[in-house]
């Protein structure tokens, strides 16, 4: 393109603020020969903003905006109880699980749902809806800070590339990719095969190693776009520093994309959690853990079913409810699908 | 009028033989040169006092990257943008930041060029907090309370966002911003052209009252010319880089001699039915060429009726042309063309 | 003689968030072959929404035609099924867009797009179609055309993809074009190109031509009629000359005002005051009433209906009408 720099800035197209995007109208009835293309979204856009600019109290902002939004999406309002509830007991699980997850009855062991214990007994005779119970924590500690780990770090080495540019920004895009390149399972058996320690940091340390690759490259390619945007110029202009730009204009406008990512990535962070210690790797007993729990119960899937379906059931509906979040998010904080 | 406006001989900005080159790259990591679009290239002028100074041209002709060399966004590749005599355009730091104060700038789009996430307040006041100095901290609410007021907005809007005024207003959000630090210079990078008809002319007022009021000297860049006519008392035509023509309004809206400004002043359509079947358009065929490959010689040359070898040899100098140097009267103006001359009614609605 | 196109009353509603906005408040204009009606209007007008409810394109939701009737050589488009519209959409209208860039498929040549047309709508043969590509590119002057029929959009200027546009829009002959803000997008040197262009093959063709447009130039330069919309409403109807020389409302004369002259140099601009209204929220009687040098307490309760204005002259275009209770003052100022 021999036009690289002029074209955005003597941009014409603004003065239809009504504009019209869309295929050649001739054309629309072979959309489906075409495989749809731009047009299709691009043509809901106009009204919106055309019956906003006449009026004033019309849009309320990103934010307010998706908050409406979600305020009426069932799923969201169905994940977030969902998650709300895993939270509590993951801070308290006693308060719906009276036993001890950690001792059992071994004359019981694999039995079936016996009254007091529904879920029946696992292995070694311990209460398998107590242990389903207490899992949560694990997981959700896991799958919330090693999110927290991998969107800051990810955001804040993807937000400076992004913002700086040059040798800094081609150095860490490389760095990234080698992450990226490393297989998350096979990364993980190596790296936590060392490990002895059976707390959740190693596991939450490795995905924050693993993910930040992916975070920083929407923090990065979000934080470019908004670069671009004229109140950022308008900033520089005046005379603002680097840190007033990016912490003031830059940072609040570039971080609804990887919000959307990370609450999407919780959940497969869960699921990793869970892979991991199924595989030996991850949390080690005597912690509480679903990958554990399933990972012991696999074997006895012909005469004891139970044991693997809670655990497995609780984690599936965990990751659900993450990654069903992260969609409703994404969607509300998506104006083109308004 | 424009001859009743103050207007010194004291030039506030001395523009010479400025230059931008963007270099294309390929590569990753390692770049490679592959050569450079030539944005801007060896223009001058002088902004006076008071006075208007408007640059008009087709997109891509660098009018836009004029601006950003004006207001330091951009560092010129080659020559020098004088305030008050001192180069500011290698400046950093401190001085720069002095120097800043002075030149603001007005932006095109009211929808992108106000952040939507601070309150108009925070936007206005802004300024305030970058240069402290210009306004004591307990002053400042009252500072931008008066300056939302001054461009005719309601102060008690002060806490609103961005999203809650509509286009017009937002822009004057905008001026607000750029006046909060009493520049002399705002350069306003066509502040009114994503507005609606009827808001443009509410913003034309504004800006031609607050001229008045703080004696700002304005380098207003756009591609409507009706509207350059009529903010501005002197025109510059931009053509791939270049200055191709400059003069007063009147001799560049009714005295043209440079082929590309007549091109450009038949091409603009004239509210006026009745002209239709009156005016001689010049229809100029194919394109502007890239500016990363520009024509050599005169810059117009490929898209000229009038072309011949020597165009395409001799760089025209922008000057006064010899046909006119011994008369008086309105053709004898800059204009960069080997062969300028005068073109009779070309825009019977605008001239 | 029948009307090529004859919208009456159409009625246009938006389900938003914040409630319903009548995007379109019962709009009637008409266009007869060979003919250009000029649709003004601000943005937020309904100027584009008019357009895109004729030729059946609105996304609904959120929007919906609410009322009124799409007369196309006397057939309402609005009662078709959705096969027998797509058939007039395909063959006897076209719609040319602001933004030709995003209207093209980006990953097809623009000859495979263009002659996609004929292969869809006519059956015609690969082989023939991309002669009939070459010759549309060559019609619409895009230098070289056998040369750039294999090349893509983006390889295009902006001129020359409103050109291909234009190509799509014209091969199959339509007896009717929209084009929204065809030229908004381009610099005047290519806009007088570009509009020099569509008036050739109106001409040519005999078709009608819906302009829809911000820009009271263009409008002088090519309409023969003119509507001047507001607030999802038509404010006035006429001949363009009529229309430039004696304004019938009061929002015409006021845009008609805001424009920068040569005479009025070194003066305040003429504005119109206040801004234009929400559509979710329009003004009671009249629209224009809060932002009317004219207004009166009937302006406030009443909405005007569309008076006949009578013709000062003979033209053969269609009658003038104004929606204002004081057009007869308003001529005479």
């Amino acid at each position: 393109m021999p036009e690289p720099f002029e074209t955005q800035l003597d941009m014409t197209e603004a003065l239809a603020p009504a504009a019209g995007g869309g295929g050649p109208m001739a054309a629309s009835g072979t959309d489906a020969l075409r495989g749809g293309g731009p047009p299709r979204t691009r043509r809901r856009m106009p009204w919106r903003r055309e019956i906003r600019t006449g009026g004033l109290p019309g849009g309320r902002g990103l934010w307010s905006d998706a908050w409406h939004d979600l305020r009426r999406n069932p799923v969201f309002i169905v994940s977030a109880l969902v998650i709300l509830f895993l939270v509590t007991i993951a801070i308290w699980p006693q308060a719906i699980a009276d036993g001890n997850p950690y001792q059992g009855n071994l004359a019981k062991a694999q039995e079936g749902p016996a009254p007091g214990h529904p879920f029946g007994y696992d292995l070694q005779g311990r209460d398998v809806y107590t242990r389903t119970v207490y899992g949560a924590r694990a997981s959700i500690t896991v799958g919330i800070c090693a999110t927290a780990g991998a969107a800051l770090l990810g955001s804040l080495l993807g937000g400076l590339a992004g913002f700086f540019g040059g040798w800094w920004d081609a150095l860490l895009s490389r760095l990234a990719d080698v992450f990226f390149g490393i297989p998350i399972l096979l990364g993980g058996l190596v790296f936590l095969s060392v490990v002895t320690s059976g707390s959740v940091w190693p596991v939450v340390g490795f995905i924050v190693l693993l993910g930040w690759p992916q975070i920083s490259r929407i923090a990065r390619g979000s934080v470019v776009t908004v670069k671009q945007h004229d109140y950022v110029q308008a900033a520089r202009a005046l005379g603002a520093g680097s840190g007033r730009t990016l912490l003031r204009h830059i940072a609040p406008n570039a971080v609804a994309p990887v919000i959307v990512v990370a609450t999407i990535a919780l959940g497969t962070y869960i699921a990793l959690e869970a892979t991991l210690s199924f595989l030996g790797v991850g949390l080690k007993p005597p912690t509480v853990s679903w990958g554990i729990d399933i990972s012991s119960a696999s074997a006895q899937i012909r005469n004891a079913p139970h044991m693997l379906l809670w655990p497995a059931g609780a984690l599936s509906v965990t990751v659900l409810a993450f990654i069903m979040l992260g969609d409703a998010v994404r969607d509300a904080l998506d104006p083109r699908l308004r | 009028m424009p001859e009743q406006r103050v207007q010194s001989a004291e030039s506030v900005l001395e523009v010479r033989d400025l230059a931008k080159l963007y270099p294309l790259t390929r590569g990753v990591l390692v770049k490679r040169r592959i050569g450079a679009v030539r944005a801007v290239d060896t223009v001058s002028f002088d902004l006076r006092r008071g006075e208007t100074l408007g640059i008009v041209g087709e997109s891509g002709c660098g009018k836009s990257t004029v601006a950003r060399l004006l207001v330091n966004l951009e560092r010129p590749t080659a020559g020098a943008i004088r305030y008050r005599g001192e180069d500011i355009s290698r400046l950093s730091g401190r001085a720069l930041s002095h120097v800043r104060r002075n030149i603001q700038m007005v932006f095109q789009d009211p929808y992108t060029s106000l952040n939507p996430r601070m309150t108009v307040g925070d936007i206005v006041g802004e300024p305030f907090e970058i240069h402290p100095e210009a306004a004591p901290k307990g002053d400042r609410r009252r500072r931008v309370q008066e300056l939302l007021d001054v461009v005719g907005l309601n102060p008690e809007h002060i806490n609103r966002y961005p999203h809650q005024f509509s286009g017009g207003q937002r822009q004057r959000v905008g001026i607000a911003r750029g006046l909060a630090l009493r520049p002399e210079v705002i350069v306003a990078d066509e502040p009114v052209s994503a507005l609606d008809v009827s808001v443009q002319a509410q913003v034309v007022n504004l800006m031609e009252r607050l001229q008045d009021e703080f004696g700002l000297s304005y380098v207003f860049i756009a591609h409507d010319l009706s509207v350059v006519r009529h903010i501005c008392d002197r025109v510059a035509v931009m053509y791939l880089g270049r200055f191709a023509e400059t003069g007063t309004d009147t001799e560049i809206y009714e005295h043209p001699t440079h082929p590309y400004t007549q091109a450009l002043l038949s091409a603009v359509p004239v509210p006026d039915p009745g002209a239709r079947a009156r005016r001689t358009r010049i229809l100029l065929s194919g394109d502007v060429p890239s500016p990363a490959d520009p024509p050599s010689g005169c810059r117009f040359r490929t898209r000229c009726w009038k072309a011949r070898d020597r165009c395409a040899v001799d760089v025209p100098a922008l000057a006064v042309p010899e046909a006119f140097r011994t008369t008086d009267g309105p053709a004898a103006h800059a204009s960069a063309c080997h062969f300028a001359e005068e073109r009779v009614a070309v825009t019977p609605g605008l001239a | 003689m029948t009307r090529l196109l004859d919208v009456q009353d159409l009625r246009v509603e938006f389900r938003t968030r914040d409630g319903v906005a009548e995007a379109l408040g019962g709009v009637s204009y008409a266009v007869d072959a060979g003919r250009t009606l000029a649709v003004l209007g601000e943005s937020g007008s309904g100027k584009s929404v008019s357009a895109q409810a004729v030729m059946g394109i609105l996304d609904s939701p959120p929007a919906s035609v609410t009322g009124g009737q799409v007369l196309f050589h006397g057939r309402d488009l609005l009662t078709m099924s959705p096969r027998e519209r797509r058939s007039v959409r395909g063959a006897a209208m076209a719609m040319i867009f602001q933004d030709a860039l995003s209207a093209l498929n980006p990953v097809l040549t623009v000859g495979a797009q263009l002659a996609e047309m004929y292969e869809v709508h006519r059956g015609t043969s690969r082989k023939d179609a991309r002669a009939r590509a070459v010759e549309l590119m060559d019609r619409v002057r895009i230098p070289a055309a056998k040369a750039r029929v294999d090349d893509y959009p983006h390889q295009f200027s902006g001129g020359m993809r409103q050109r291909i546009m234009i190509a799509m829009a014209i091969a199959l002959e339509p007896e009717l074009i929209i084009a929204d803000e065809p030229t908004t997008a381009l610099d005047v040197t290519v806009q007088a190109q570009v509009m020099d262009l569509l008036d050739e093959l109106r001409r040519e063709y005999a078709m009608g031509l819906i302009l829809i447009t911000h820009d009271l130039g263009v409008v002088a330069d090519v309409a023969d009629s003119i509507a001047v919309m507001y607030a999802g409403r038509i404010m006035e109807t006429a001949p363009v000359q009529e229309l430039y020389r004696r304004p019938a409302h009061p929002y015409t004369r006021g845009l008609l005002d805001s424009i920068p002259r040569v005479d009025h140099q070194g003066k305040e601009l003429y504005a119109i005051k206040g801004l234009p209204p929400s559509l979710l929220s329009v003004p009671t009687g009249c629209p224009f009433h809060p932002r009317c040098p004219r207004a009166q307490e009937i302006c406030r309760t009443e909405r005007p209906p569309l008076y006949e204005v009578p013709d000062v002259t003979d033209t053969a275009a269609p009658g003038r009408a104004s929606a204002c209770h004081f057009w007869k003052d308003e001529l005479d100022a």
